[in-house]
């Protein structure tokens, strides 16, 4: 009678490339990036750190009503962006708006689904950073954590059923683990072969709960083999190493069609949202040491820079050039009309029936009684 | 699923077993494994497979085994489902049919007689539709897969071994009309699912006494049929609403006010509901019965309705 210990002698091993001062590790494998796509990939890396920055400020300015920055996983975001394709199909928790931003999502788009105005595709029905684009295929994102688990074999299966050269990739943090969709989206993944690639970014905290009460296992990658599985564990601030480990994960998905787990480990820098003070749970000089000293762009661009690749001048101009970007955008996005009445009452179903079409005059009639209780700058 | 090579079936036992009551017999041998997927036991799971599948071009028809495990799927059929269309700002569509046996069958424990009607009403974005016989079984089926809007067909426990001539030629109904079951002058009973029949054996006692009921099954419980009602109600001016549901908070709560909002001024009477108590439902089979409104209990209120 033997039992299986509750915990291995040692912690799964941690795949990396480049180490804190970005020199290739001896006897890590990797393939290698040629320049356009690794200045591309730190350009983005730049610019999600200052769209971040920048739409917190807005959000502290009360120009917008909440915003979630991705802070401290922007290897995370881009390089597994990098190592995909457009056709592969995207199910994001919500820490993940790099993915869009590879894929030419524009700095005003993002803007625009922040300020809820008419040009935001989700025409302000869903509250900021909440994006969603079919085009880009890059799903809705939904506020309940780890529900688009299950659903990613859904899309599976559809590619499947089309044959498609193509994988889904669902997102998930630390704490959607927790969640029962998290076993039930993982196990039908497995039991149905569905052609997902499971990314699990562990950035340590779930707004206030660290992974040492989240879960008692060796983080997530142990859980993978639970489930039939394929799995591994990857250094999230190393971008070239996300970027290998999810070439080489979408290759054994599509071409194996099964499922595989990458769990990808960070650091979230920045408070949980908007609504959080961080400073509250953990220390500041913990958060610090992680914006500082584990920053995935620093240690990027020491890469980047040593193959001559990016000169500190290209640096200051572009980080100058973002930033005047983004603050246009947001005066444009600020300027622009609200979505109409009629968008309330819209894309419940696909078309008005008739107990919707009763509201919406009610409400009309209402206004029209009242029209100084309601904001005069939203169009009727 | 001939006709769209994208609809497809997901739900626990759907493939090779044929369904838990056979619904789906026959169907994954003709159309294979992939279309008639046998899932793992996660309702919201392959719930939320379904919603995936959908968002991505598919037709997906979703079996609950009992309606009642469906509870386990509500994040999925309310907060995606539901509203993933509008969330999206019309980018997604959502064309799933949720559907699987409900209401109180002989003695199946409380946990299997569940009607779920009355906890989706609310849900903004999806349609919920009843179907009662062979006939609006099959054209209410059709529309549902027709439909771009995710649709709930509640089908019933006991309603599955009736047996009717129904067309040879295709035919679509609409998910928001309701039948009329028996046109008359003196009441209006509204009902729908199995207590169509409680009501229609009801009716045949009612006519031997003299009365003229006028029978109509709602079928449509999201959004409700309100023209034909109303047009019932204008001409009886009275009501009297039979379910299935519990007392509180089901359709009938929800049919009563709509009808007293719109068609007050009709009404002769107040609008009587009978429903279930709010109560699980037993196992003992008397205590059963007694939670199910029964023919006599409709004849009776008819008859004081009609004083």
């Amino acid at each position: 009678m033997k039992f299986i210990s509750e915990a291995a002698d040692k912690r799964i091993p941690c795949y990396r490339v480049l180490s804190d001062d970005g020199y290739p590790i001896a006897g890590s494998r990797f393939e290698q990036v040629d320049k356009e796509t690794a200045v591309k990939m730190y350009k983005s890396m730049v610019t999600l750190q200052i769209m971040d920055n920048i739409f917190y400020e807005a959000q502290r300015q009360g120009r917008i009503s909440f915003y979630l920055t991705s802070t401290g996983e922007e290897a995370i975001n881009i390089a597994t962006a990098a190592a995909l394709t457009s056709d592969d199909v995207i199910l994001p928790q919500y820490r993940e708006p790099g993915i869009l931003l590879w894929r030419g999502f524009t700095l005003q788009e993002f803007a625009n689904q922040c300020f809820g105005n008419s040009a935001d595709y989700g025409k302000g029905k869903q509250m900021p950073i909440h994006y969603g684009s079919n085009k880009h295929n890059f799903f809705t994102i939904s506020s309940p954590i780890a529900t688009q688990l299950p659903q990613a074999a859904g899309v599976a299966y559809s590619l499947k059923m089309d044959k498609k050269e193509a994988c889904v990739v669902a997102f998930t943090g630390d704490g959607g683990t927790s969640e029962g969709d998290f076993h039930a989206g993982l196990n039908f993944a497995a039991v149905m072969d569905a052609p997902v690639l499971f990314i699990c970014r562990n950035n340590g905290w779930a707004i206030s709960t660290p992974i040492s009460e989240q879960f008692r296992s060796d983080g997530v990658v142990v859980k993978g083999q639970a489930y039939g599985i394929r799995s591994i564990r990857v250094d999230g601030n190393d971008a070239l190493a996300v970027y290998n480990t999810i070439r080489a994960a979408r290759e054994m998905v599509i071409h194996e069609q099964k499922p595989v787990l990458v769990e990808a480990l960070s650091y979230r820098v920045g408070h949980h949202s908007t609504s959080d003070d961080s400073t509250k749970y953990r220390p500041v000089d913990e958060i610090e040491h992680w914006k500082t000293a584990r920053n995935p762009l620093a240690r990027f661009r020491k890469w980047v820079h040593k193959n001559g690749w990016w000169t500190d001048d290209e640096e200051s101009e572009l980080r100058g050039s973002i930033r005047k970007q983004l603050l246009n955008a947001i005066q444009v996005a600020e300027k622009m009309e609200k979505p109409v009445l009629a968008e309330m009452f819209s894309d419940v179903y696909d078309d008005l029936p008739s107990n919707l079409h009763e509201q919406e005059k009610s409400l009309r009639e209402t206004i029209k009684r009242h029209r100084q209780d309601y904001p005069t700058d939203v169009p009727v | 699923m001939d006709r769209d090579p994208r609809v497809c079936v997901f739900g626990e036992d759907v493939g090779h077993y044929g369904g838990s009551y056979k619904v789906t017999k026959g169907l994954a041998e003709k159309y294979g494994d992939l279309r008639v997927l046998d899932t793992p036991i996660a309702e919201n799971s392959f719930t939320g497979m379904g919603v995936g599948a959908a968002m991505t071009g598919l037709r997906p028809v979703i079996e609950g085994m009992n309606m009642g495990f469906l509870l386990l799927a509500f994040n999925q059929i309310s907060d995606n489902c539901g509203m993933l269309h509008y969330t999206s700002g019309g980018q997604f569509t959502i064309p799933t049919v949720i559907r699987g046996p409900g209401g109180v069958g002989r003695q199946l424990g409380a946990e299997h007689s569940q009607r779920l009607e009355s906890y989706f009403q609310s849900i903004p974005g999806i349609q919920l539709v009843a179907c009662s016989t062979v006939y609006n079984a099959k054209g209410l089926m059709k529309a549902a897969i027709r439909s771009e809007n995710p649709v709930v067909l509640f089908e019933h426990v006991l309603l599955y071994n009736l047996k009717e001539r129904i067309p040879d030629e295709e035919y679509v109904l609409s998910l928001e009309e309701a039948e009329m079951v028996r046109p008359g002058e003196h009441i209006t009973i509204l009902t729908y699912s199995r207590m169509r029949y409680h009501v229609m054996q009801a009716a045949k006692t009612l006519v031997n006494k003299g009365y003229d009921p006028e029978v109509i099954d709602i079928r449509s419980l999201k959004p409700f049929d309100l023209y034909t009602i109303g047009n019932s109600v204008k001409k009886t001016h009275r009501v009297l609403i039979v379910e299935e549901c519990m007392r509180t908070g089901g359709i009938g709560a929800s049919l009563t006010a709509a009808i007293n909002e719109n068609f007050h001024d009709y009404l002769d009477a107040p609008i009587v509901c009978l429903s279930s108590q709010d109560v699980p439902t037993p196992y003992a089979g008397t205590l059963e019965e007694w939670t199910v409104v029964q023919p006599p209990q409709i004849v009776a209120a008819v008859e004081n309705l009609c004083q």
